[in-house]
Order: structure tokens, then C-alpha cells, then sequence
């Protein structure tokens, strides 16, 4: 995926007002099946996997025994015994090693099914009537997935996104989806890039794996304390109760720049009384919708409630901003 | 502006910055086509002040576009005299414009003498061409 087509802007428009596509063929596929599998995810997955119907997607970490996030995926209940899980480009081969390791002593097979997955995100509000007219399929509601048929092969269609938007992703046989992408762009639907899947994920404060979420930082003080079921004794249950219970010291907090300035990861945060270093900007760009500076950073727990008033330290300048609330970017 | 442009009136600077000189003291700098093309949407120009002192192949302002930063550099050395301040409020015209309202900059020149040493037009498009 290029970083951009035409324009951050303009994709990133076309997907808040229209529909926009992104190929993420880069994310990784991993197939859990057998007897064992809900018994397997609910020892590696963050969330209750048992609460995962025939059909339904969820969200989760992929946590090691410290808490610590090794990456953040998307689960799908194929069948009975059947689940996919969409893992990040960069993770998925230690992700699989992982889950390999995990699973001795479960009745399961992990498969790693990369090759036979292309996958485009058709995102925007009126993706879904784009879509569901030129490929003629019924699309699944929010947080569904369906099989179907695209290019006359079997395919999967998930009501999940990356954007904020309403919209689906696609995972195709590879063969299918270069037609399927220029009968989707002649239909009207903006090809998007990497820039634009960014900026519109910043201003929804969607965390990225490598800036948000590290294996130095737990769920809790991502935010992410919510696809966290400590009860189901997942691995790095007992580290992430603790963080939940005890607080952290740093916390994930939105903001945006009060003037001029646009704040880059690693960029310092100042702040409390004694306008000193309180934390790091994990993700910053300039947000198109909202028309100024905006990010996440870690800043110590005490500065990370909406309204609070910060400074980016953006090469040697110092820029006003404010803890917003997530999102910091909301459909009018 | 989608079509690459150097006009032949400006004088360049291998790190993709123009000056157009006004009389003996003055001259205009701005960012060449090259330049903003290679930036893409910019989104923000951080002016310097005024009066500030700029030297010649140093940075002394930051145009940004949604996705990176880039340093401006001087294609000459001299004091601020006036800031294009237009661009806070439409950032856009370096791209649309770079020659014209996308002007960044005018400086009174401390040497002038260094025009000499800055490209002309065809020579710069040369240098696009390696």
C-alpha cells in the first residue's frame, strides 16, 4: 500500500464523506480450528472469546504473561470450532510462533492462511451501498462476518474498519482482488493510502501497534481496559487485573493542539505544574477533519483527563494542547 | 499545479528553494515545484520572525504536510524583511502557486555576491534529471 494515491487529504475526505478503499493485503490470516479452539483463544486472547457467536467478530490483545500488548487483532467465529484472527503485517510471524508455542496441550491446529487471504477495507458511509450494488452480496451488520461469493470464489466479508466510518473489510482470494478493486474504483470508491488510514485512525483514536501498543505497555494504560476479561485467566490476566486495580503511571490520552504546530510521534509532552517532561507522543499528524495538530502521547496519569492542558515540545517549539476525549473526531 | 515548472527569472538552490532578486539588496525565496511535489499537500508553513538573520544553505523555516516535516533552506544570507503571511491561513498555495502567492520569504541580502553561486534554470532541471 502506497502512502497515498491522489492526496492524504482528498482520500481521507473521501472516506469520511463517501467511501474509500485500502488494500491491506499486508495483514496477516491465522486459521484456529478443533475441539480445543475456545478453550485455546481464551487462554491467549485478552476478551471472553466465549461471548464469540457463529458469525461474530471480536476485538482483542494478544498479551505475554507480563501484560505487556504483543499485538491487537481481530477474531472472526467461522463455525462451531472454527475462528480467524487478522493479525498486524509486522507481528505475524512472531504472532504465530506465539500462538504455536500456546497451543501444546489444546486439541487444535493453528494455520497460518496469509497466502490465501487479499484484503481490501471498503470504508466510508456510503461504502456499504457502493459495495453491496456492484458485487450484489448482502453485507453483514456491524461486528458480523459472512461467507460469500466475489469474482465467483468464496470469500469473507466482515463489518470492521480501521476508519471510524461504517463500512466492511474484504478477504479475498488473491486472484479476485485486482478486478474487484478496479470494479470497486470505476464504481466511485477513492483508492486510498497508508496517510490516510493513519490520519483517520489518529482522529478516532484507533491505537497502532509499534506507537500505542508495545510489549512494554499493557491494555490498561492504552485504554484498552475493555477487550480485557480478566476472569478467563488469559495470559497476562493477573498483570493487566493489578494495572486495573492499582492504576498506572502513564496513561494514553487523545489531544489536540490548540493553535499552530503539528505534533510528530516522539515529539516530548510537558506539563503539570512545573511545565516538565511528563510524557511522549506516540502518534501526531495534522488532522484533515479537524484542521489542526492532533495525537495520542503517554503522559503521566494525573494529566491524562479531557481538558487538561498540555504543551508538545515540537522541535524546540513549544505548542498549546488539550486532553480531548476519545473520539477526538465524531460524525456530525 | 500538476505540471513541473522552473521558470528561467529565478536563481536555485540544489536543495530545492528559489530566489527571485529584486533589485541589488532584496530577493524572494520560496520552495521550487520539485519540492512541493515531493512534500504533497502542505498543511502548515512556521514562518521565522522578522528581522531574523538567515544564512545561506542553513534552515530558517518548516513547511509540513499531513504526513512529513521539511526544513526550508536558505539559498542566501540576510534578514528577514517580510513573511508571506497569507500562508497561515492558506498553506495550500505552495503547492498551488509555488512561485507566485506561495512565496515564502523576502530577505534584504548581506551578500548578494552568492548569486553567483545558486543555479540557473536549466542547470537546476539537470539536476532534477540525475
Amino acid at each position: 500500500m502506497p502512502v497515498q494515491y491522489e492526496g492524504i487529504r482528498e482520500e481521507h475526505s473521501a472516506v469520511r464523506r463517501h467511501a474509500g478503499m485500502f488494500d491491506v493485503s499486508h495483514m496477516g490470516e491465522v486459521e484456529v480450528e478443533g475441539p480445543g479452539a475456545l478453550a485455546f483463544l481464551q487462554r491467549v486472547l485478552s476478551n471472553d472469546v466465549a461471548r464469540l457467536e457463529i458469525g461474530g467478530a471480536q476485538y482483542s490483545c494478544l498479551c505475554q504473561e507480563d501484560g505487556g500488548v504483543l499485538d491487537d487483532l481481530f477474531s472472526y467465529r467461522l463455525g462451531g470450532d472454527r475462528y480467524l484472527i487478522v493479525t498486524n503485517a509486522a507481528n505475524h510471524g512472531s504472532d504465530l510462533a506465539w500462538l504455536g508455542r500456546w497451543s501444546r496441550g489444546f486439541d487444535v491446529i493453528v494455520r497460518d492462511v496469509a497466502d490465501r487471504y487479499a484484503m481490501l477495507a471498503v470504508q466510508g458511509p456510503h461504502a456499504r451501498a457502493v459495495l453491496g450494488r456492484t458485487l450484489g452480496i448482502e453485507l453483514p451488520s456491524r461486528m458480523r462476518i459472512d461467507h460469500v461469493r466475489v469474482g465467483h470464489r468464496a470469500a469473507l466479508v466482515c463489518g470492521t474498519g480501521y476508519t471510524g466510518e461504517d463500512g466492511v473489510e474484504l478477504l479475498l482470494d488473491p486472484e479476485v482482488a485486482p478486478p474487484i478493486w478496479a470494479e470497486l474504483r470505476d464504481a466511485g470508491v477513492v483508492p486510498c493510502g497508508l496517510g490516510a488510514r493513519d490520519t483517520l485512525r489518529i482522529e478516532v483514536c484507533f491505537p497502532l501497534h509499534g506507537n500505542e501498543l508495545t510489549p512494554q505497555r499493557n491494555p490498561i494504560e492504552a485504554g484498552l481496559g475493555w477487550c480485557c476479561a480478566e476472569p478467563t485467566g488469559f495470559l497476562g490476566a493477573e498483570a493487566v487485573a493489578r494495572a486495573r486495580a492499582e492504576g498506572t503511571p502513564e496513561r494514553l490520552a487523545p489531544f489536540l493542539i490548540e493553535g499552530d504546530g503539528i505534533p510528530r510521534d516522539g515529539n516530548p509532552v510537558l506539563g503539570g505544574e512545573e511545565e516538565e517532561e511528563v510524557g511522549t507522543v506516540t502518534s501526531g499528524t495534522y488532522s484533515p477533519s479537524l484542521e489542526r495538530g492532533a495525537g495520542m502521547a503517554y503522559v503521566r496519569a494525573g494529566l491524562a483527563e479531557p481538558g487538561t492542558e498540555l504543551e508538545i515540545d515540537v522541535r524546540g517549539k513549544r505548542r498549546a494542547a488539550r486532553v480531548g476525549s476519545k473520539p477526538l473526531y465524531r460524525r456530525s | 499545479m500538476s505540471e513541473a515548472t522552473y521558470p528561467d527569472d529565478l536563481r536555485y538552490h540544489d536543495q530545492h528553494d528559489w530566489a527571485r532578486l529584486e533589485g541589488e539588496e532584496h530577493a524572494v525565496f520560496g520552495i521550487t515545484w520539485y519540492a512541493q511535489d515531493s512534500l504533497g499537500e502542505v498543511v502548515f508553513f512556521d514562518p521565522p520572525e522578522v528581522g531574523a538573520t538567515i544564512d545561506k544553505d542553513a534552515s530558517y523555516a518548516e513547511v509540513e504536510s499531513v504526513k512529513a516535516v521539511s526544513e526550508v533552506i536558505a539559498p542566501m544570507s540576510g534578514e528577514v524583511v517580510e513573511v508571506n503571511d497569507a500562508l497561515q491561513d492558506t498553506p495550500e498555495k505552495i503547492n498551488e502557486d509555488p512561485y507566485g502567492e506561495g512565496w515564502l520569504v523576502k530577505v534584504r541580502l548581506s551578500a548578494p555576491g552568492e548569486a553567483e553561486a545558486l543555479l540557473e534554470a536549466p542547470e537546476y532541471r539537470k539536476l532534477l534529471e540525475r
